[in-house]
């Protein structure tokens, strides 16, 4: 079957991913930002760069050609330092850090690591780092990872050694929070570290095994933060613990708004209540609120995106009736509306990951995503408008958007 | 001894098939392959000081087990990555 794909069309013959791409400049994009995409692949990193009319896209890259790079981040901080989670099919996982935006790359001396077990003690070793964030902008040089099996690790020399944090990694009840079949196909994970930019020692993570979880000693204790989340893959639907959320974010204007794409659904929750609501229930019924990624607006907390995928029979992931689209919300989640200008109409099974999805904070912002399949999606205006920017990349794991001077 | 380098690694030893290392144990051999090549060791062992999955060591031709073996100067080392899928 034809799959219609209203893509620019390639003079030169270049491959996909090395041509650039044209879009219409929105009227009220600022000019003097860069935009940098970096885009974590099964076969390697991938960097694009535009202005902020964010028309034509240079690549950079790859980056580590081979290795399994799941997350590429900048730090916003000082617009230079970029860490990248890597491990390659034989060999152990590391972190790669570059202080020069992608121009050389050099190993952290000490990658996160558990702690050597006691004799006898069946030991744990980190699998592969899934996630990196930037920590508070007050604390310079300190960086979060999440790996697989999950546990949190903190770097306060800007990459080059982590060190585990116990309140967490070595809670009385990790193996409870933490049940070691439930995760990805490629193991569990610990992701989306979330820092209340008011309060450093304030913050959030998730778990694909234990669900939503808070700290307010900067790691010393946790609690779970799950309630009225569905876990519908257990015995009692609405446990304590053991959600399997998939993206969290909080909103940097609004501190105490969070939103969260769950295996189960779409939630809100707006603190200081414990009380999630599912907002998905106001998405389309034929559509559902089954995905991997929830995006919000930079400047406006009651607006969000999110990339329905079909979680009907054998949950096959891919956009309903192979249809792809992202829903918007404008109303913190009462209502939703489709946007899907530019996307393939028919024939498209995109699958897109929990990491995949995000916006840059121009104005308008720009929304992205890339697939499984390798494509690169971009709007340039809040969703109303797609392009592809790219195909042919192997299987993409994350996009990650930041904007330097 | 000579110490035969795979593909994956050769990162860590500027492009070279081949190092020289010294050690009285396989352990050892990785502690000062390490030294010189910094990073190389965990790539290959895990925090517990375990074999990676897809990684094996062979010594004269012998897969190693225990990284406690005892090792001799003129031993030949290699280092191999199995197959890992794609």
């Amino acid at each position: 079957m034809k799959r219609r794909y209203p893509r620019a069309k390639s003079k030169t013959g270049q491959p996909r991913a090395a041509r650039k791409a044209s879009v219409k400049t929105p009227k009220r994009a600022t000019p003097t930002k860069r935009v940098i995409l970096m885009v974590g692949t099964r076969k390697g990193a991938f960097i694009y760069y535009a202005d902020a009319t964010r028309s034509r896209w240079r690549l950079d890259g790859p980056h580590r050609l081979g290795e399994i790079v799941n997350h590429v981040v900048l730090d916003p901080r000082d617009g230079n330092t970029m860490l990248m989670a890597a491990r390659a099919g034989h060999l152990g996982p590391t972190i790669f850090r570059s202080t020069d935006l992608a121009r050389t790359w050099k190993e952290a001396a000490q990658p996160p690591a558990f702690r050597m077990a006691a004799p006898g003690e069946n030991g744990r070793a980190v699998e592969y780092t899934f996630w990196l964030s930037p920590a508070h902008r007050d604390e310079p040089d300190t960086w979060y990872a999440g790996t697989s099996p999950p546990a949190l690790f903190r770097s306060e020399d800007g990459g080059v050694t982590w060190r585990g944090v116990d309140g967490y990694n070595d809670h009385p009840i990790y193996s409870r929070w933490n049940p070691p079949d439930m995760g990805t196909p490629d193991g569990p994970v610990l992701s989306w570290v979330n820092v209340d930019p008011r309060d450093a020692a304030h913050v959030y993570m998730v778990t694909t095994g234990g669900g939503a979880f808070e700290t307010r000693d900067q790691g010393e204790s946790w609690r779970s933060l799950n309630r009225g989340v569905e876990a519908n893959f257990l015995p009692d639907p609405y446990p304590e613990y053991g959600q399997d959320v998939h993206c969290m974010c909080l909103h940097p204007r609004k501190p105490d708004r969070l939103y969260q794409q769950n295996h189960c659904g779409i939630y809100r929750i707006d603190r200081p209540s414990d009380q999630w609501v599912r907002i998905g229930n106001n998405m389309p019924r034929e559509i559902g609120d089954i995905g991997f990624g929830i995006v919000l607006h930079p400047r406006d907390p009651d607006t969000a995106w999110v990339f329905p995928m079909d979680g009907t029979t054998v949950w096959p992931r891919t956009s309903p009736d192979g249809r792809p689209a992202v829903y918007r919300t404008s109303d913190a989640g009462a209502t939703w509306t489709r946007q899907d200008r530019g996307l393939p109409r028919e024939h498209a099974w995109f699958t897109v990951k929990r990491q995949a999805f995000c916006a840059d904070d121009c104005d308008p912002a720009g929304l992205y995503f890339g697939t499984t399949s390798g494509e690169l999606w971009m709007s340039p205006n809040e969703g109303r408008n797609w392009r592809c920017v790219a195909s042919h990349l192997p299987h993409i794991y994350s996009v990650v958007a930041a904007t330097v001077p | 001894m000579r110490v035969a380098i795979p593909s994956p690694l050769r990162s860590y030893t500027h492009g070279r098939d081949e190092v020289t290392a010294a050690g009285a144990t396989f352990a050892e051999l990785l502690d000062n392959l390490d030294h010189a090549c910094p990073g190389i060791r965990f790539r290959m062992i895990d925090e517990q000081g375990r074999i990676r999955r897809h990684i094996r060591f062979f010594v004269n031709r012998e897969q190693v087990a225990d990284l406690a073996q005892a090792l001799h100067a003129d031993d030949e080392v290699q280092i191999l990555c199995a197959l890992s899928g794609g």
